[in-house]
């Protein structure tokens, strides 16, 4: 593994970082992903997932992508389908208690056609983070004593202060970060509500940050609670607005998890496997002008119930 | 009076959390032994989920099936980072792990990754998610599964999550700084760790359950030292507070 630290900078300083205006459309905005580029997903799960965008990353058929994301859940399952990627790296790849483990990883990873390279979930977060800090590794003290050392590229050394064994972590420099947010200005300034899950340190590990907001605000809104802002401006490239962006995923205390719309899809993957997941793709995402058009064909009392299933659950 | 055996493994796990201390737990039977305590025993007992939430609420019949939803972050007393909620851990913050498992072996090593040839798997496990971390880095853990051959295996076929490695001094020397697995819950009994080999003990047995039951149940040697112990029978209260967390057992 080449940890390219002193290049991710010198890339970083390389482009314009100017307050300007980067709105986007999610086509224009997902056409800056090149095949093979690594990919980093921000949410956690099945909360505030970048739907819209990897919906459109998926229509745009991109080939070779590598993506990361802390644990991994059905979108994973769509990229693998597809072809879009054939290597994800996470600590846990699944839906959730109700529906066992992903059929698909396991067909393709136990085949030896897809690669799940395991790192603990801290492990994930440190190698973000430790590009964020722009360093090249993060010592910690997770992994250590595992087999997770045998198939990732983790280092371990004593300690040159105490002499203590540590589990060294490379940084993570993904190509691009794609992240779905509350809101955000013309600029990026991004802000989220709830929890951040890795969210702020992808932001600033990736070259290329495509940050999508169920809105986009006025600067000033922005500017009035700005302990808010977890993104700054300059680690963003383009901002997108998606409402309902995290949809059948959630987004904190905007709208609930749609666990039918999980059911139907782990029914079809169940019944047809690989062709089911590859017909899903086809009927939400290929047959769709934008996510728009998708989110039109899910019934607007299913969704007037997911947002309101959020407002009770964060108020009350 | 009947129970299942997830309803029992559940109880029975809910007694070793201390009132006024900090747990992390998985989703699924950790968490509903944590609330458990947390209602019965425990008030002052801080529940934290890998999802970055601290101190949540969780309100019975609307368990979160995930560390990362919102019926996970009722009123909680943080929203953090996940990263963040990890470092806690790692600094020392955290009194109790609380864990499931796939595979367990005499040393307490978990495997949630690969079934058979570690470089050719015959099945693939969605991973460690956070347990790695949490066995790690928490003060001590709890591991709650049912007692089953296949599962209590003399060596994991991946050791995932480190318990005591090889056991006597192994753990220490990899650069672990904390106990690791103290107890086995299982709906057959409670198993501890010897002092000095870290090898599994058979500390007491579930109501009604003989010692030769739960050998044959292990796949491994475990050791009995002294004669087990006897577990209570969950009581009526117990047994009402689990069936009113879990009314549709999607979690035990």
């Amino acid at each position: 593994m080449t940890i390219d630290f002193i290049q991710a900078r010198q890339d970083l300083e390389s482009t314009d970082r100017a307050l300007e205006d980067k709105t986007s459309t999610a086509s224009d905005a997902i056409a800056r992903v090149a095949d093979g580029s690594h990919v980093a997903v921000g949410g956690c799960l099945y909360s505030r997932t970048p739907m819209a965008l990897l919906f459109e990353l998926l229509r745009q058929d991109r080939r070779d992508l590598v993506l990361s994301r802390c644990l991994t859940c059905y979108e994973g399952e769509l990229f693998l389908a597809s072809g879009a990627t054939r290597h994800i790296t996470t600590s846990w790849m699944g839906f959730g208690a109700p529906w066992g483990s992903s059929k698909i990883m396991r067909q393709l990873v136990e085949s030896g056609e897809a690669v799940l390279e395991e790192w603990s979930h801290l492990g994930i977060g440190m190698r973000y983070r430790a590009a964020a800090m722009g360093v090249p590794f993060l010592p910690m003290l997770s992994m250590l004593g595992s087999d997770l050392v045998d198939h990732t590229d983790i280092r371990q050394i004593d300690c040159p202060f105490t002499g203590e064994r540590l589990a060294l972590v490379p940084a993570l420099f993904p190509d691009v970060a794609i992240i779905h947010v509350h809101r955000a200005d013309i600029y990026g300034n991004a802000q989220i509500d709830g929890y951040r899950h890795m969210d702020t340190d992808v932001a600033c590990a990736a070259r290329t940050v495509i940050v999508s907001a169920e809105e986009i605000v006025e600067p000033e809104q922005i500017q009035r609670e700005p302990d808010r802002t977890v993104i700054p401006h300059f680690a963003v490239d383009a901002v997108v607005e998606a409402p309902m962006g995290a949809y059948p995923h959630e987004c904190y205390g905007l709208y609930d998890a749609d666990f039918e719309h999980f059911a139907s899809y782990a029914d079809r993957v169940r019944h047809h496997g690989l062709e089911g997941a590859r017909a899903y793709i086809a009927e939400n995402i290929t047959a769709m002008p934008t996510f728009a058009e998708f989110l039109d064909q899910v019934p607007p009392d299913a969704l007037e119930r997911h947002r309101r299933s959020a407002y009770e659950l964060v108020r009350s | 009076m009947t129970w299942t055996p997830q309803e029992l493994i559940a109880i029975s796990a809910s007694r070793f959390l201390a009132d006024r201390k900090v747990v992390f737990a998985g989703v699924g039977m950790p968490l509903v032994a944590a609330v458990l305590a947390k209602t019965l025993h425990a008030p002052h007992l801080t529940i934290v989920l890998e999802g970055g939430i601290i101190g949540p609420d969780i309100v019975p019949g609307q368990l979160p099936i995930s560390t990362n939803e919102m019926r996970g972050a009722r009123s909680p007393m943080m929203l953090t980072d996940i990263t963040d909620v990890f470092l806690y851990a790692q600094r020392g913050f955290f009194d109790y792990g609380f864990l499931g498992t796939a595979q367990i072996d005499q040393y307490g090593n978990i495997n949630t990754s690969r079934i058979g040839d570690p470089d050719n798997p015959d099945v693939r496990l969605p991973g460690t998610g956070g347990a790695n971390d949490i066995i790690s880095a928490c003060r001590e853990v709890f591991v709650v599964t049912t007692h089953e051959v296949r599962r209590f295996v003399g060596r994991v076929d991946y050791v995932t999550s480190p318990g005591h490695l090889k056991g006597g001094t192994s753990r220490r020397e990899a650069g672990l700084l904390s106990k690791g697995p103290t107890r086995v819950v299982t709906d057959l009994g409670l198993m501890t760790f010897d002092r000095g080999s870290k090898r599994m003990v058979l500390a007491a047995l579930q109501p009604g359950v003989q010692a030769q039951e739960v050998h044959d149940n292990t796949g491994f040697e475990l050791l009995t030292p002294r004669p087990p112990a006897q577990l209570p029978n969950p009581t009526s209260r117990e047994l009402e507070v689990v069936r009113r967390l879990d009314p549709d057992g999607t979690f035990l």
